[in-house]
Parts: structure tokens; sequence; C-alpha cells
């Protein structure tokens, strides 16, 4: 027995001596599942000879990543814009974007400008903004017709039939939906955690109802398909994705205001290939290739132009659900300062160990 | 000559293990020590780095913590002793009543399902028993229920997931010491009179003590440090320690927080396991052969 693990061992030594002799350009991608979907990838590879080397992951998890090797393994990341001040002062795992590298024509300019603001550290820059999206309920309007806010998620008559995330954007969507501002209470962290304690506890009451907190969007969308789900708060291109196979599926902007959120394109501190990441962040955002993603995904993207070849059903999918009001009620999400991640996850713990 | 004879002899060993030593000191020592200087140390008001012990008292200062643990722990210690439950007879089988032509196959069969990762031996589980799921779909079909149930996301469904998840490390130790035990020992013990339960109790258990006892370390621990299980199959009412340690790191940034439980985690199950073994009179040098 003995022999043979060493044997496997001196075996596995071998296997890793060799795999670190590759030779092509390529670019390692940290990013969301479908943010890089398999027809642009090669067609970016045609282009450019670069191969492209994905990892599918959130935004935890990529900043986790980046931490652990201080910045290295990855040549782009694709965090919230939300995400990215505070985690830079604090664990340097970026570089500042050299902005005369991107074509500036190719980027909505008030999404830009938000983006350079919101991501600024010492008067540098870290973040290009790529997807948008927001927030929201997805509704089947057969079976729970009345749920049009948050609220929705801990009325009893839904019991059994309610999914959400045990996330963040959970809580501070249900501080929206009791008529408080959780961003104005960014800056004071104690009243902050006194909100997010009793909006944790609201969740603890009424956690009989809910059937799963999920963590996978797939399989989020296959409860709802099946039935096992009728409101659950989610993306809105779930919802959209739902409603092409189903109708009475939809997404539904909530009344007190879906929450919206600007994905990025950020280069991490000791990247290789900083140019192919500006060839790949320029490349994603021609128009005629961010349509193709948004047709794809059903997510808005940063890219100017790009509405002119989205499909008549993408741009259906926004009027749908979104009213002007609508539109003008969304809650982009500022800057989340050091600290209040702890808060957060500790309370999201009380949450899921509660009986 | 006889000193420069031993010295020469014990080179090409030194020149095998140094694999095996540099893997355990780079891969596990070194990662570990770093580890567990990060555990005594947190943020002042400041933002700076103090040492202190404060990241362990945390965790018997906060009930959500402790009682976590207790969970956890309770139910590795049910999985064990269930996988323990079912490993026998199937051991026993095996071993003594199958055609011996027949124990290849059988043990492979046992095998099989190991073939495909964890990750896709629990999404076939949720397929079955989740509401709209493969179980339910016929008890509906043949009129046994009238509505599907949700059999997922409990704790017996998590339970489930963990024994058979587990199974395959309890029945290969037990396999090698029942192949040991003499036949006519229970034969013996037939002719003498006594029934099934004693023959069980006073023969084949005390034979296999050895083997339940490795078998046993092994499911606890695999159990106790299992995250894919308990979190899909278990869902929304099943934190386990392994999943507030991944929080600690992932979504709470606080990686101090997290060595520090992932070390408790180490020093409770071993402590756990030396009880264990006191309590059925077992030495780990001999458990472990």
């Amino acid at each position: 027995m003995k022999k043979k693990v060493l044997s496997l061992m001196v075996a596995g030594g071998f296997i890793l001596g060799l795999g670190s002799g590759v030779s092509a350009e390529t670019l390692e991608l940290l990013t969301w599942t479908g943010y890089a979907p398999k027809s642009l990838v090669e067609k970016f590879e045609k282009e450019t000879g670069i191969t492209v080397n994905t990892t599918f992951s959130n935004n935890e998890e990529m900043i986790a990543k980046l931490r652990a090797t201080r910045g290295a393994g990855f040549d782009l990341a694709q965090p919230s814009q939300d995400r990215i001040s505070s985690v830079q002062e604090k664990f340097n795992i970026y570089q500042p974007i050299d902005y005369t590298k991107i074509d500036a024509k190719l980027i909505v300019p008030s999404m830009l400008e938000a983006v350079k603001k919101n991501t600024m550290v010492d008067g540098k820059s870290y973040g290009v903004p790529h997807v948008y999206g927001t927030s929201g309920l997805i509704v089947n309007k057969k079976t729970a017709a009345g749920a049009d806010d948050y609220t929705a998620l801990l009325d009893p008559q839904y019991e059994g039939r309610v999914s959400y995330r045990l996330k963040r954007p959970t809580l501070i969507a249900m501080a929206f939906a009791e008529g408080k501002d959780p961003f104005a209470l960014y800056g004071d962290a104690e009243k902050y955690e006194a909100l997010m304690e009793s909006i944790g506890q609201k969740l603890i009451d009424a956690k009989g109802l809910v059937k799963t907190y999920w963590a996978n969007g797939d399989a989020l969308l296959q409860s709802m398909r099946s039935g096992e789900v009728n409101v659950a708060m989610a993306w809105d291109n779930g919802g959209w994705k739902l409603n092409a196979e189903n109708p009475d599926i939809d997404f539904v902007a909530p009344k007190s205001g879906a929450l919206g959120w600007i994905d990025t394109f950020t280069i991490p501190a000791k990247a290789k290939n900083v140019e192919g990441a500006y060839k790949w962040i320029n490349f994603m955002m021609r128009p005629e290739n961010a349509a193709v993603f948004t047709n794809a995904e059903k997510y808005g993207t940063a890219s100017a132009g790009a509405i002119e070849f989205y499909d008549d059903a993408v741009k259906a999918n926004f009027q749908r659900s979104f009213s002007q009001a609508d539109v003008d009620n969304i809650k982009w999400y500022p800057p989340v300062p050091a600290k209040l991640e702890a808060i957060e996850g500790k309370i999201l713990d009380k949450v899921k160990a509660s009986q | 000559m006889s000193t420069l004879g031993k010295a020469t002899s014990k080179l090409p060993l030194f020149i095998f293990l140094t694999p095996i030593l540099l893997w355990l000191f780079l891969l596990i020592v070194l990662p570990h020590i770093d580890l567990l200087r990060m555990s005594f140390r947190i943020e002042n008001d400041y933002g700076d780095m103090v040492w202190s012990v404060s990241n362990y008292l945390e965790f018997f200062r906060e009930p959500i913590y402790w009682l976590t643990f207790t969970r956890t722990a309770l139910y590795a210690i049910i999985v064990t002793f269930l996988t323990l439950c079912i490993s026998l007879p199937v051991a026993f089988y095996i071993t003594k009543v199958a055609p011996p032509k027949f124990r290849g196959f059988l043990s492979l069969l046992l095998l099989m399902p190991f073939w495909v990762s964890e990750l896709v031996r629990i999404y076939g589980w949720m397929i079955l028993l989740r509401e709209s799921g493969v179980i339910n779909h016929f008890l509906v079909e043949w009129g046994i229920l009238q509505q599907p149930v949700e059999m997922l996301y409990n704790d017996v469904a998590m339970t489930m997931g963990l024994v058979y998840t587990s199974m395959l490390f309890m029945v290969v130790p037990l396999l090698s010491v029942m192949d040991s035990l003499d036949d006519s020992l229970i034969e013996a013990a037939f002719d003498l009179g006594s029934n099934m339960f004693t023959i069980v109790w006073k023969i084949i258990i005390p034979h296999a003590m050895p083997g339940i006892a490795s078998g046993s370390i092994v499911v606890f621990m695999l159990s106790l440090g299992n995250y894919l299980t308990p979190n899909l199959m278990g869902g929304k009412n099943a934190l386990w320690f392994t999943e507030q340690i991944y929080n600690q790191f992932i979504a709470s940034f606080n990686w101090n927080q997290g060595s520090a439980f992932g070390f408790l985690l180490l020093v409770l199950s071993s402590l756990i396991i030396f009880i264990g073994l006191r309590l059925t009179n077992q030495k780990l040098s001999k458990v472990v052969q």
C-alpha cells in the first residue's frame, strides 16, 4: 500500500513538472458564467491568435482568488463596480487602467464616467464598464400574480414556493422594501449593522416559506420552470430567458426599486498579458460583438451603439419589465466600504443556521 | 566498513523519500504554518494587524459558531454509525456468503459510483429526490401519492447523501478484516447453539474492530469535512461548519477568522476521534495498519 502511494506521488510530481511548458500566447479570463460566449471567444482567437482560458466565478470568489495570489494568475477579471475600490485599497490586487488604450467611442460615456468615479483609489481608476443589469423578482404570474415587491418573499401565501440567494443583495433589497435606504447608511457601520440585524430577523421569521436558498442561476431557472418555485429574487436576464419559454413567467421590477449593478473589466496587479487584456476589452465592446452577448444572455451592455444589433425580443424585454418610473427607481450600488461584508456575512450565517 | 554499508543502503531510501517529504513540507506543512500564524492575528480599530487570540474566543463567544460545530459533529457521528450499520452486512456478504468468483465483481460494483465525481453523484440524487423528480413522478403515477412531496432540502436527505458518499471508505477496511475471520469460529458458535445476534456481537464485531475503527475514522473525517453534500442536498437548513469556514474566507474576506475556524475543526475533530478510540479501547497505531 505504502509503495503504491509513493509511486503515485512520484508520478504526480512528473505530471506537474511537464504541464508548465506551454508556449502560445494566452489570456486568462476570470469572469461570470455566460460572460465569454463560445462564438465570441472563437472569433477573438481567430482575429488575434490569443488563446482564451476562462474561469467562471462570482464577486466574492474572484476577490478571494486574486487576494490569495496577490493579483497573479489572471490577466483580466470582471468584478462588480461597487466591490473594487475598498478591495483595492486593502489588498492592492488590481492595476490602474490605462484609458488611452481603450476605445472610448465604444462605451456609453455616462457609464464610463460613473465607473471611473466609483472605482477611483488615490486618483487612479481601476474599472471599465462591461455589462449591467438589475436584481428584482422573477414571478410566475399564473400562480403568484400579486407579487410586485420584495415583500412577496416574506408573504405566507407563497409558502414553500419562494427562493432567493443568501447574499448581500437580498438584505439590501429587503431594507428598501421596508422604506429604508441602506446605501445612505454605508458610512455608519453601527446603524447599518442594526438595520441589517432587523432584516436578518425578518428573514429568519419567514424562513419556513423558503423552498431553498439558490446559489446557482441555472438551478433556480430549473426550479421555476418545473413550478417548484413561483416567486424568486434574481437577475433580470433569468426572468427574460424563462419568459421566452413560458410567457407566464417574467421579470418584475419591484415597487421599491430594482437593484442596479454594473460588472466591469479590471486588470489584476500581476497580469502577464496586459496587452491581450486590452485587446479583449476593445473586442468585447465593439457593438456587433456586444450585441451577440446581449442577444444570448439578455443582459444590457455598456457598449455604445450595440442596441442597433439587438434582437427585437431583447428590446421588448426591457420595455415590458421597466416603465420609465421603474427605470428612474433603479437603485444603483454605490461602492461598498470595507467591514460591511463581515457584518453581512455574520447575519447571513445566522439566517442559514436558524431552524 | 559496516557504517559505510549502512549509509549507502539508506541513500536510495532518502532519494525516494525526498519527493514525499517535499510534498508534505511545501504543500501541507508550510501553508498550515501560515494559516496558524494568520489565525492569531486580527485587525485593530486603526486597521493595523496585531497578535490576538480573539479569533478563537469568537468561536466560543458567538453561539451560532459552536452550535453549528456541535450540529456538524453530531451529524457526522450519526452518519458514521449508519454507514457502519449498512457496510457491516455488505462486507460480510461479500467475503463470507457470496460465491468466491463473484467477490471481485461485487467489490467492483461498490466502486462503480466513485468513477464519477461527487458533484455528479449529488446532482443525480437531486434529480431523483426533488419535487418534480423521478421518484415523485412514479409515486404520483402509481397513485401512492396525491401530490408530489419535497424530499430534498432536509436533514434526512443530507444524511442519506453523506452515507452514500462515504460507504466505500467503510466497506474496504471491513472487507480486509472480514477476510481474516476464520469461518470455523462461526460454525462452532452455531454448533454450540448461539443465535445470530450473539455471533455478530461476540465474534464478528470484536474481530472486525480494527477495521471498524479505521473505517469510522475515515468516514467521520470525510463527513465532517464535506462541503458539497450538506450544501446541495441539505438546502436551507443545513449550515455545515465547513461552509462557515468558506463564508469567512470568501464572503466576509476574513481569512484570520476563517483559519482560526479551520484549526478549531482540526483540533476538535481529532479530540472526538481520540475519545472514540479510548471508549472502544483501540490504539491508533493498530487501527491505521
